[in-house]
């Protein structure tokens, strides 16, 4: 089933970060089963000790299943004093998670992320792809109620 | 060719985007249709347009008038009023509030000259400028004479550490091998940075003659941008920017009959703050965890599989078209006497226009503050800024005149870093902003070396106690202990800088800190 993603790369090892996307992205579940760790271990003919130890390193990569919207809310110094903590707040009691946990429908998971790089728009986090700046509590429960209508 | 009596640019990029800037564009354009001006207005999808207004901002030309936060239901007045009329729309200008106009100082732009100017996704309006002039007259250059011009500029690293480009060029350059790389260091992750960002979305062609001339320099056949991978638009425009450049022939085999190729690829980061270290960014490109790696030998003689590399920051990059083009010298008249050239600053914070500029090495920090960003907000008094990100230092008013370049800089233990400038208000607590930074630190460590590791462990339980007040006198001097130790110890930057902040965070509040202690 990764032999699509694999036919895009060359069997080496500087391949495993993109191959490592690749199937993430693929995934309904928006992580790297341990059957896919086997298979491109096969693929790469590198140990999967080493995949993990790729895995487990960049913050983008998970090796639990996830929702199908994975929260990242930037908790680096700039958005901290625009009121980051008071927007994972809200986001926890809504979706009644802790970080790193997924909300009961299985729709979103919530994690703490690093600087993203849009600081003129802070607080600010990343759904899946989108960029989402200027929150407030309020909008928050604006972009859950479209995404949850997207289904 | 058409010519059209007006042009509105509008700022295309993560901000806009959001405030869903391209049904706004088609809706303007359509607008414009129905009003039959579609042949006299002409619309632009630009980068940033140097400031930073709120939802979607436009400039429109020649009137040179800027709006901010425009949106759909305002297009019928836009076009009945400003474009049909001439009148511009006031409750939506930028600068209606305050009667203050940012200063953009575009001829005293070198990085960003055709930021917000030139649509980033066509290769003619670059060229229109005079885009790849240097990159014909670097192809005819020996590459020593490139690096001879690089150094006589005086050009240093924009990344952080300032390091002297062409002396980094000059250590690879000589060396005789099959295959050389130049690797550009685009995994901006510093808390509070987005130059970088912003230089790939409002101008990719200029990085990729940055990164061309760097390539003939020191004879690297290959070159790879490592971008991080939140940054969409940014791998979207290199990679259109990169398809144009082959179909022009700038890239490719045999480079306008040269002898020369070269070929440009991108790469996308997975997330680690620690990549930006440039061993750790080779580590990651070979496909392993992003430890760093021992120096020496440096990544000039051995770097990506073992092959002599030049990582330099996509700033640092951007500037070489301009030095070959208008030589060391004309480089040199920007800047100081010891630090030449320009910084690109990303200001955020309670000022009253957050946004990106350029200003010559050694503006004062009050300069950028009062006349970049036009001052604190209404309401607001400044107490601290802090320069360079995490890895930076809090000035208070009291530097308020310090110059902003590299040595003037380390004569106050403080460094330029990457350019941000974070503005604090009165309000603002200095040890919960210090929380925030070690914070960041503990996770960010790559946990290969042990005074990192620990360090930054140890470090986050003094502030957490600190910050709950029931910290103690000697809590503070060992905040400074641990993180002078990490700084001598450490295996890389990552674990040396934290004592940057914290020392400035104490030299310069050290009463903030007093008042919160356990008596």
């Amino acid at each position: 089933m990764y032999q699509e993603i694999f036919s895009k790369y060359a069997p080496t090892k500087d391949n495993l970060i993109y191959i490592l996307h690749d199937i993430q992205d693929s995934d309904p579940q928006n992580y790297i089963s341990e059957e896919a760790v086997q298979a491109v271990s096969e693929y790469l003919k590198i140990p999967s000790n080493h995949i993990y130890g790729v895995l487990t390193f960049y913050s983008m990569y998970s090796t639990k299943p996830r929702g199908k919207y994975v929260i990242r809310l930037c908790e680096s110094p700039h958005c901290y004093i625009k009121g980051s903590e008071n927007i994972l707040r809200k986001m926890k009691n809504t979706l009644n998670v802790g970080i790193g946990e997924t909300s009961k429908d299985g729709l979103f998971t919530l994690e703490l992320c690093a600087c993203l790089g849009v600081c003129g728009n802070a607080p600010v986090m990343m759904i899946n792809d989108e960029v989402y700046g200027d929150l407030t509590e309020d909008k928050v429960n604006e972009i859950f109620a479209q995404l949850r209508e997207v289904k | 060719m058409k010519y059209f009596r007006a042009h509105v640019l509008v700022g295309v990029n993560e901000t806009s985007k959001q405030a869903g800037v391209s049904d706004f564009i088609s809706a303007l354009k359509a607008m414009l249709k129905a009003a039959s001006l579609e042949d006299e207005i002409n619309i632009l999808e630009t980068g940033p347009l140097g400031f930073f207004g709120k939802g979607i901002c436009m400039t429109v030309y020649p009137d040179n008038v800027n709006y901010e936060n425009v949106a759909i239901t305002d297009i019928n007045e836009l076009v009945n009023e400003h474009f049909l009329k001439g009148r511009p729309v006031a409750r939506l200008l930028l600068d209606s509030g305050s009667g203050f106009s940012p200063k953009y100082n575009y001829e005293n732009r070198i990085v960003l000259r055709n930021s917000g100017i030139i649509d980033p996704e066509n290769i003619d309006e670059y060229l229109g400028t005079g885009g790849y002039e240097a990159w014909e007259k670097a192809l005819k250059m020996k590459p020593l004479e490139i690096v001879d011009e690089v150094k006589k500029s005086g050009l240093r690293g924009r990344g952080g550490a300032g390091f002297p480009t062409g002396l980094k060029m000059s250590f690879t350059a000589p060396i005789e091998c099959e295959q050389k790389y130049v690797v550009v260091n685009a995994d901006e992750g510093e808390p509070g940075t987005f130059k970088d960002r912003l230089i790939m979305e409002g101008d990719p062609h200029q990085l990729l003659e940055g990164i061309m001339i760097c390539a003939k320099a020191v004879g690297a056949t290959k070159a790879f941008i490592y971008v991080r991978g939140e940054y969409k638009l940014s791998i979207q425009r290199l990679n259109k920017a990169i398809e144009q450049c082959k179909n022009y022939g700038l890239l490719g085999k045999n480079i306008f009959e040269s002898g020369f190729d070269l070929d440009i690829e991108i790469k996308v980061g997975a997330g680690a703050y620690v990549c930006g270290e440039e061993t750790a960014l080779i580590e990651s490109l070979e496909g392993n965890r992003g430890n760093p790696r021992w120096k020496p030998p440096f990544p000039g003689v051995k770097g990506l599989w073992g092959c002599p590399t030049v990582v330099n920051n996509v700033e640092t990059l951007t500037n070489l078209p301009y030095i070959i083009k208008h030589g060391a010298e004309g480089f040199q008249k920007f800047g100081t006497a010891d630090c030449s050239g320009t910084k690109v600053y990303t200001i955020l914070g309670d000022v009253a226009y957050p946004g990106l500029c350029e200003a010559d090495m050694g503006t004062t920090l009050r300069t950028i503050i009062n006349d970049y960003a036009g001052g604190m907000k209404k309401g607001f008094k400044f107490k601290a800024a802090l320069v360079g990100g995490a890895a930076g230092v809090f000035i208070g008013e009291r530097l308020l005149d310090i110059k902003m370049d590299l040595n003037s800089l380390s004569q106050y233990s403080a460094v330029l870093g990457s350019g941000a400038i974070l503005v604090m208000n009165e309000n603002t607590s200095i040890v919960d902003m210090l929380w925030s930074i070690i914070r960041f630190f503990r996770h960010e460590s790559c946990g290969k070396c042990a005074p990192c590791r620990n360090g930054s462990e140890m470090l986050y339980d003094l502030i957490n106690k600190i910050k709950k007040s029931q910290g103690t006198i000697e809590d503070l001097d060992n905040l400074l202990l641990i993180a002078e130790t990490m700084q001598q110890t450490s295996f890389c930057a990552l674990g040396q800088s934290p004592i940057m902040p914290i020392r400035s965070a104490l030299d310069n509040f050290r009463d903030e800190f007093l008042a919160i202690i356990k008596k």
